[in-house]
């Protein structure tokens, strides 16, 4: 079965070019010009995943996103010219799953596309996840790389956990500390950095070179279970 | 104010010197006026110091009649050459400000020739290639082979590319030109800035030897990621376009003195001494360097650096190549004391 896009855009080349390449790609595709036009349409015919261009003329981006997101749970996917880091940031902590600064290739948009189309098909709960040559035992709290264990701090596997459930997704700083460390400690970026640089020395093949946990220049990290380049 | 506190100097060395002395105390305080003010205050300014001293100083005294037709005479010259004084000293000010007005005005008329031409070039280069690939895509279908049309879909691309780097310089430049421009510190772990400014060069990178240096130790510094990320990219970039491939770039990055020392090295040609002043400067390019570029790229490091209160030089090495050094001076921090639990037993 193939997946529903809706393309939110007010630039008609740009929706044009959107189609092409996802229906090229066995999606599904709808279009949107403005943004009462995108919440009507996602509301009668509800998609798998919506991509939304901050920029729109008649509304807000970031308030389509917030009127979407007091009910519509599918992935939404952030498209913008705007490469400022403060946009990004607060597209995400209002709930967008990703995003992409134009001019973006072809490539990265599927697998962007890809990555969280496979992530909201999965279950939540799930025990374990094996990515490469790594896995997560959630139940029993273990990682395994190449099938030996690896010895990580209670806080690192917290960190580790919540970005590979989040597989694909980029979490901003904001998030991730006040998840792993607590609302109060928010603004305590170092403590972040630090971990982040350890648990890719226990994890990564290369720490300087990191395949799983990528950096988001600005905004945060990003766990990729499926490296694009392998 | 200034002809009121002359006047009341003048006042108490009445007796010391003569009233005709007095005038010329406060013919001074007007010449000084009309050096800072307006020509309506210094007229003012003028016109009360006259009668200041007619009615305190000329006798009869504290009145404003004019006992001598000396004295009648002396006070319309004073009247006359505080007014001359004042027009004068405008007029001079006037003609100073209009000559640094043409001055910035052509400062910034040059500015703007040198922008446009870049900018047609530039710009127009890659648009050229893309319309034209596409006219002959379009309008010359059956001619075609089908390598030919790999080709020009090939051209498309890196014209593509070369206009988006080229609207990032100038959307960088006038970032930095607006004044409106702000940067966002937080932590940064320089390993990982590195190597993620590495990563976007990877393909330009391929063909050269690289060689990082970075302290384990090295501490977080508080630096806008993003900006530092272009800087560091700017910087290989310019290696890679001012040098052969196989030449070894050396990146190192170092604490000294509380100040982030970081330094790009390349064992290449190194830069003509005559030149190497001005590289950093807007829109200067190296004689004889290839097409492809504004001459922005050094420009917004600098530019980028000096936001963070830093300094970046450039020098020729002893025996080959060039070093690019950036210093900047910032909040560090070494994090030892985070709390954190017991290691999990794992693997069982």
């Amino acid at each position: 079965m193939s997946h529903s896009i809706l393309v939110i855009d007010d630039e008609a080349q740009i929706r044009k070019l959107l189609t092409i390449t996802l229906q090229s790609n066995d999606y599904k595709v709808s279009e949107a010009a403005t943004g009462k036009e995108g919440v009507i349409m996602v509301s009668t015919h509800p998609p798998d995943l919506v991509l939304l261009d901050l920029g729109l003329p008649d509304e807000n981006g970031h308030d389509v996103l917030k009127n979407l997101r007091e009910w519509f749970t599918n992935p939404v996917i952030i498209i913008s010219v705007q490469s400022g880091e403060q946009d990004i940031v607060k597209a995400l902590d209002n709930g967008a799953n990703d995003y992409l600064v134009k001019p973006f290739r072809t490539g990265e948009l599927l697998a962007r596309i890809r990555s969280a189309l496979r992530k909201a098909g999965r279950e939540p709960n799930i025990p374990t996840a094996a990515f490469n040559d790594l896995s997560i035992d959630y139940a029993n709290r273990t990682v395994k790389k190449n099938n030996s264990a690896v010895k990580l701090t209670a806080t690192e596997y917290s960190l580790l956990a919540l970005l590979a459930r989040n597989d694909g997704k980029v979490l901003t700083h904001r998030y991730l500390l006040q998840q792993v460390w607590g609302a109060s400690h928010q603004n305590e970026s170092q403590y972040l950095r630090v971990f982040i640089a350890q648990l890719r020395k226990k994890i990564e093949s290369d720490p300087n070179r990191p395949t799983y946990i990528v950096t988001e220049s600005g905004i945060g990290y990003r766990f990729n279970g499926n490296p694009l380049h392998e | 104010m200034v002809v009121l506190s002359v006047a009341l100097i003048g006042f108490s060395l009445q007796n010391l010197t003569g009233y005709r002395v007095i005038a010329l105390m406060l013919m001074v305080g007007v010449s000084i006026l009309a050096m800072f003010l307006d020509i309506v205050p210094v007229l003012v300014g003028a016109f009360l110091s006259a009668i200041i001293w007619d009615f305190f100083f000329i006798p009869p005294r504290f009145t404003l009649s004019v006992g001598s037709a000396e004295d009648r005479l002396l006070l319309l010259m004073y009247f006359v050459i505080a007014l001359i004084n004042a027009v004068l000293t405008n007029k001079i000010r006037k003609m100073e400000q209009a000559v640094k007005e043409k001055d910035e005005k052509e400062k910034s008329v040059r500015f703007y020739n040198i922008l446009l031409n870049s900018l047609s070039h530039e710009l127009r280069t890659p648009i050229t290639t893309i319309l034209g690939s596409t006219d002959n895509l379009q309008s010359n279908h059956g001619g075609l082979s089908e390598k030919d049309k790999a080709e020009l879909v090939d051209e498309i691309s890196v014209a593509s590319i070369r206009l988006n780097q080229q609207v990032e310089n100038l959307l960088n430049m006038s970032r930095l030109e607006s004044g409106v421009f702000q940067i966002k510190k937080d932590w940064v772990d320089i390993n990982d800035l590195v190597y993620k400014s590495l990563q976007r060069l990877e393909g330009n990178l391929q063909q050269y030897r690289l060689a990082v240096d970075i302290p384990d130790q090295l501490p977080l510094f508080k630096l806008d990621y993003g900006l530092m990320e272009q800087v560091i990219y700017n910087l290989l970039l310019n290696v890679t376009q001012h040098t052969p491939e196989d030449t070894l770039i050396t990146i190192q990055a170092n604490c000294v003195r509380d100040h982030l020392v970081l330094t790009i090295a390349d064992n290449g040609k190194g830069f003509p001494e005559d030149e190497i002043h001005k590289v950093f400067e807007k829109f200067y390019r190296l004689k004889g360097s290839p097409t492809g570029g504004t001459g922005l790229g050094l420009s917004i490091v600098k530019g980028f650096v000096e936001a963070h209160h830093g300094t970046v030089r450039l020098e020729n090495l002893p025996v080959a190549g060039s070093k690019f050094t950036i210093e900047i001076h910032t909040e560090k921090t070494y994090v030892t004391k985070i709390k954190d639990d017991e290691s999990l037993h794992s693997g069982h």
